[in-house]
């Protein structure tokens, strides 16, 4: 198992209650698994179908394989400008 | 050169900052804090970012206009507490000729606003609050708080 950290951000960080979480997800997960285990989270429900995430910083599709170390994050819909 | 800062943006600077010799013609584009939004008013705004990928965005986004189009371009984005009628973002795009300013600059701001991950909520007359969202039907979502 690989244990990741998730930044939450803005709307998101208000559903969770928190600026990040853990999850503990099995090797070579990926981002649709992490999002089923944010949705077992207190909060989780509340999420859309298939919410943005970002790896390392960059915006990734529900296959992108994790793996440990990774830089995590679940942007909430963009309004900047 | 891209920024975020939580200090109000100076559009004439921006501008100055991108010209050069060979440039006739700096485009910019100014966005500033509405007093209205979604038929509710609105009395004050606050930008939150996941900073360091925002920043890299607008950093990648000034890349590609400049490979694209051949331009010198800087661009501002706020963060924090604004006013209505402060300025949100900024961008100047200095080139040779008119077509590739306008160009660049309008590409820019339509590039920021759909990759950089900023958000906007908004606190309105009545002093309720919300998060705005583009892809909602009403364009806003209320606070889970």
């Amino acid at each position: 198992m690989n244990r990741h950290v998730v930044r939450l951000f803005a709307r998101y960080a208000e559903l969770f209650g928190a600026e990040q979480v853990e999850v503990l997800l099995p090797f070579n997960s990926r981002v649709s698994d992490l999002i089923v285990a944010l949705r077992a989270l207190p909060g989780g429900a509340s999420l859309p179908a298939q919410p943005f995430v970002a790896v390392n910083m960059a915006q990734v599709a529900d296959g992108f394989e994790l793996h440990e170390g990774d830089e995590l994050a679940l942007l909430p819909p963009l309004a900047g400008g | 050169m891209s920024f975020l800062t939580s200090q109000p943006i100076d559009i004439t600077t921006l501008a100055a900052s991108v010209h050069a010799p060979g440039h006739g013609a700096v485009a910019t584009f100014v966005g500033l804090v509405r007093d209205h939004h979604a038929g509710r008013e609105v009395a004050s705004l606050s930008y939150s970012a996941y900073g360091a990928m925002a920043e890299k965005i607008c950093a990648d986004v000034c890349a590609e206009a400049q490979a694209r189009w051949q331009v010198h371009v800087a661009l501002a984005h706020r963060l924090g507490k604004l006013a209505i009628g402060e300025t949100a973002i900024a961008v100047a795009v200095a080139s040779g000729h008119r077509d590739a300013a306008f160009d660049a600059c309008r590409w820019i701001v339509d590039q920021v606003k759909s990759r950089a991950p900023i958000w906007k909520r908004e606190r309105y007359a009545d002093g309720s609050e919300a998060w705005v969202d583009p892809s909602a039907p009403a364009g806003i979502v209320s606070s889970a708080t």
